[in-house]
């Protein structure tokens, strides 16, 4: 029974359609992988049993009766970021405590609304800040992935870690995850595992907790290209509670997966050769345009010129609104109150308190930014490199159909390695920032494995709202790299 | 806007303060906060109904429950656009919302959303007639949509505060005028003017008592035709009455300070309307850094300039149109007119007393008899004992010769006490005029025969036809025809 946990999302499914096994089965199967993996690997950090059990006899009920959706009975993980109705949803922050939502986010519920099922929350940094999954309140998740023949923990990533980790581990089929600067895309390039970041606009926001607005968007972690395409497809759609969401149709990004590449342009930035990046980061990079150039696509050398910029601007404008964004935890209405003898002591000590070390110098950059006197300086000034940024990716894209790059500087590194420097710790975003500041699809595909049996991700951008063409060249991607190493099971 | 496009009015000379070192001249600008009137609140679907139980109307938005986002209720701008074009002012096709960030414990967010660089209306302008009978213009400086806090309560507990969300999150206009104004009576017009014409476009129930309107008054003083003085903001005024009140106190307060040879800080002060006095909140110093950025949550406000001309081809008539039709239509005074014509509720309680009557004969009734008697027992015109209809009917009664002008009075005193109507009350008590000229004869005829005396003087000294008057009245029991007494009398006593 255990290697149901091993098929990929469309397998699941296609075995559920043809009846080889029931949701229960598979689900039950889940939920014993979880308990057995999860004290090593710390990628759940709630566990929904009795939930995911009722989901699936529902859903079994619901073949039985032929009234399947398009994810009936796939046992999913939620990233602890979306709030879901009834279970504890603290975002990994200890201000929220034991938060518990009456409502269900707009995505999530896409995903139940088509049959899915929910095994429970997953780990992720504190309020999706971080690179490392290190600054989540319930500790960090442990990288399924070790170097060959060394026993050293490695992050996988963050903050969507807890997405991306169980994947990787077949600790759920696919599981949603939320990017802000790259926080999809660095760990699924991590964990051996496909990320996409959407168009800004093409998923809801409504019940998402907050981190930087503009920036936030909702994606998924799958196994593969097609696992991640169908999760996208359920996932997006307009939602009129979220002004910034894009009144568009959600095409059928599964049938995109397969297209011919043939005689698409790809850009080839050369301000992503940055210095200092490891040789054979820059060997994967080169494999993968040779691949594409195999499948018919013809490479086109491209400029970003404002890249250099796109880490310190992110650095200024995630800050700025998460700084407002998160000034409703305030120890009033729900969450932890620490108590003090008056109001303003009140404030501080429920802040000091609940917010961990990362969150707290987040809000006070942005809190800085935003001041008089320096809001020019910084805030007005980063909105201006930002549409700059913006406005080289519309001149690229004049030239080429996508774009193809490294996903992360490097493979996953280990667990405490940066964690005392944060600018180290913010270069880790270097190649995805450009993306959320556009506001572009972006997705990180498996491309290969360093020295050390690490896995590496390349990265295609697209136009916005041009999915399809991502996930074509993805799947080009995909098919030529042949990508299927697993992380050899040590827990 | 350079001091000197601000700086466009001198005071009257009477207007001026005098002080020791010579007169003062107040100057004064007004920040009005008006509720719009929409069901459901600015970013929310929460009703806005008031006086419900504390916290029952509170969506998870209005809340800030994590993750929950806002959504602009398209009537709220609809109303704002209203307002704008009822106060001639440029209605800005492209506006944005920004956040104001601070903590307290009824701001649920963290932040107020509001306009601060791009607000939804531009300038504009608007006559406001004084009581000293001049007309002045205040020029509007911008209308912003923002959201209300909600309310904390201080005093249910020694040691705790309650909080009530039910305003948090209810759409405000913030109506800002430049400081054209120059004494606490013009302030108090302006806001009696501003009150009537969002009342009339419907944008705003103008309820000062319910908070659905309140200003905070800037005030500052100088020496006529030197720049303008340091001003200091009193917030929340609640009142025409405090308004005018504040104003005079404050510029008071500051020529004191003055005088003294002291200087005015720019500060936030909190009107008292028990002692009539303002005093100092905070320092300009102490004004928390609100660091103000566009809400990226919502996305830039962009109008249709047709719809904007659908909403214009809606308009009311406004109390300035309204004034000026009542003075032709109706052949009012000036002054009828603007009473009458002044607000809403007055206009209609008008309207439906003129239809069909002598008009200025309703107006006199309307803005002397009723509304002394309302003021008299401090009621509004909505809580009248006597309707419109009623109204008309007596004075119906008089144009019919029923009843007589005196007669009337007493009829009316009486159906303010009872509610009842006037011919009601005249079939009861047989107060209808007596015309039938018989019995005044006889009346007349007694009084000559008690009276020779008065006779012979009342054909030297005309004044004593007044005597005349009056007796024949008292004997009919004042229900006399009084132009049948008057004319028997002329040919009864020979006078001419």
């Amino acid at each position: 029974m255990s290697d149901l946990t091993k098929l990929s999302l469309t397998d699941a499914l296609d075995g559920l359609a043809s009846k080889q096994f029931s949701s229960r089965e598979i689900t039950d199967a889940f939920l014993a992988a979880i308990d057995r993996a999860n004290p090593h690997l710390n990628a759940y950090v709630a566990v929904t049993h009795e939930k995911a059990r009722a989901m699936a006899d529902a859903s079994d009920a619901r073949r039985a009766q032929g009234r399947a959706g398009r994810l009936d009975g796939a046992p999913l993980g939620i990233k602890d970021l979306f709030c879901t109705e009834g279970v504890r949803s603290a975002a990994c922050s200890a201000i929220l405590g034991e938060f518990t939502p009456t409502y269900e986010s707009t995505v999530t519920a896409n995903l139940w609304a088509e049959g899915a099922v929910m095994l429970g929350k997953l780990n992720m940094d504190e309020f999706a800040m971080g690179s490392s999954n290190e600054t989540s309140c319930f500790g960090n998740v442990i990288n399924p992935w070790r170097s060959a023949g060394g026993n050293a923990q490695l992050t996988p990533g963050g903050s969507s870690g807890g997405s991306a980790a169980a994947t990787s581990a077949d600790l759920c089929l696919a599981a949603t995850a939320t990017d802000t600067g790259g926080s999809i895309r660095q760990p699924a390039a991590f964990t051996g595992t496909v990320g996409i970041k959407p168009t800004y606009g093409r998923c809801s926001r409504w019940g998402i907790v907050a981190f930087a607005s503009s920036l936030d968007q909702a994606g998924p972690i799958g196994k593969t290209v097609t696992d991640a395409a169908l999760m996208l497809s359920v996932m997006a759609g307009h939602d009129p509670k979220d002004s910034t969401s894009l009144p568009v149709q959600t095409p059928d990004f599964v049938a995109a997966v397969g297209r011919s590449v043939k005689g698409l342009k790809i850009g080839v930035p050369k301000e992503y050769r940055v210095d200092g990046m490891p040789a054979e980061i820059d060997a994967l990079w080169e494999k993968g345009i040779a691949q594409l150039k195999d499948a018919g696509c013809e490479i086109v050398p491209i400029s970003l010129p404002h890249t250099k910029y796109a880490l310190p601007t992110y650095y200024i404008i995630a800050p700025a609104e998460a700084s407002s964004n998160l000034a409703r935890y305030d120890g009033m209405r729900y969450g932890a109150r620490k108590v003090g003898k008056d109001l303003t002591e009140t404030y501080e000590a429920t802040r000091a308190s609940g917010f961990g070390k990362e969150v707290q110098r987040r809000i006070l950059i942005g809190t800085y930014v935003l001041s008089a006197g320096y809001y020019d300086a910084y805030y007005l000034r980063a909105q201006k490199v930002r549409a700059r940024i913006a406005e080289d990716f519309t001149k690229a894209f004049t030239q080429c159909d996508a774009i193809l790059t490294p996903t992360a500087p490097s493979s996953a590194f280990a667990l405490g390695e940066k964690a005392g420097d944060p600018v180290q710790m913010y270069l880790n975003d270097i190649f995805t920032v450009t993306t959320n500041l556009a506001g572009l699809p972006g997705i990180s595909v498996p491309a290969g494995l360093d020295a050390n049996g690490l896995p590496l991700g390349l990265q295609v951008i697209g136009r916005a709202l041009d999915e399809e063409t991502v996930f074509a060249v993805a799947g080009a991607l995909e098919k030529a790299a042949g990508f299927s190493a697993k992380a050899q099971a040590w827990w | 806007m350079t001091e000197a496009n601000l700086d466009v009015r001198s005071a009257r000379k009477d207007q001026l303060v005098p002080g020791a070192t010579g007169d003062w001249e107040i100057i004064v600008g007004l920040e009005v906060h008006a509720q719009v009137a929409s069901n459901a609140k600015l970013f929310s679907g929460a009703s806005t109904a008031f006086g419900a139980e504390p916290n029952a109307n509170v969506s998870l938005v209005d809340a800030a429950m994590p993750g929950m986002l806002p959504v602009i209720n398209r009537r709220c701008v609809e109303q704002a656009v209203r307002t704008g074009l009822g106060l001639n002012a440029k209605i800005n096709t492209w506006s944005r919302f920004d956040r104001k960030n601070y903590f307290y414990p009824d701001l649920p967010q963290g932040y107020q959303i509001s306009q601060y660089k791009d607000p939804i209306v531009g300038e504009g302008e608007i006559p406001v007639e004084t009581d000293d009978g001049e007309t002045i213009t205040v020029r509007i400086e911008r209308i912003h949509l923002e959201q209300d806090a909600g309310k904390s309560i201080h005093d249910l507990s020694p040691t705790e505060t309650f909080v009530d969300l039910n305003r948090a999150g209810v759409a405000l206009m913030e109506i800002v005028s430049r400081p054209d104004i120059r004494s606490g009576k013009e302030a108090s017009a302006y806001l009696t003017k501003l009150r009537a014409i969002v009342r009339a476009l419907g944008t705003c129930d103008g309820n000062m008592d319910e908070g659905s309107m309140r200003a905070d008054v800037n005030v500052s003083v100088r020496k006529p035709g030197t720049p303008f003085g340091t001003r200091c903001e009193i917030k929340n005024v609640n009142s025409m009455r405090f308004v005018a009140q504040a104003v005079d106190y404050e510029a008071r307060r500051q020529i004191a300070v003055l005088e003294d040879g002291g200087v005015i800080k720019q500060e936030t002060r909190l009107f008292n309307a028990t002692t009539g006095e303002t005093r100092a909140l905070r320092s300009k110093e102490d004004a928390p850094d609100y660091r103000y950025f566009p809400d990226p949550d919502l996305l830039p406000l962009e109008l249709d300039p047709k719809w904007i001309e659908e909403i214009r081809a809606t308009l009311p008539e406004l109390p300035d149109a309204k004034r000026t039709r009542f003075m032709g239509a109706y052949g009012l005074s000036a002054y009828d007119a603007g009473v009458s014509a002044g607000d809403l509720e007055t206009a209609v309680f008008f309207e439906t007393v003129a239809q069909g009557r002598d008009a200025k004969l309703a107006a006199n009734w309307l803005t002397q008899e009723l509304f002394g008697a309302l003021n008299k027992r401090e009621l509004a015109l909505a809580d009248s004992p006597v309707s419109a209809a009623q109204l008309g009917g007596l004075i119906d009664l008089i144009a019919s010769g029923d009843i007589n002008g005196k007669i009337a009075k007493d009829v009316f005193a009486r159906m303010l006490d009872s509610g009842e109507d006037a011919a009601v009350i005249v079939e009861r008590e047989g107060l209808r005029q007596v015309t039938d000229t018989g019995a005044i004869e006889k009346a007349i005829d007694d009084l000559i025969a008690a009276n020779p005396d008065k006779v012979a003087e009342a054909k030297e000294k005309p004044k004593m036809f007044g005597w005349w008057v009056g007796q024949t009245m008292k004997a009919t029991g004042g229900k006399a025809n009084p132009a049948v007494v008057n004319d028997l009398l002329k040919q009864k006593l020979g006078v001419a």
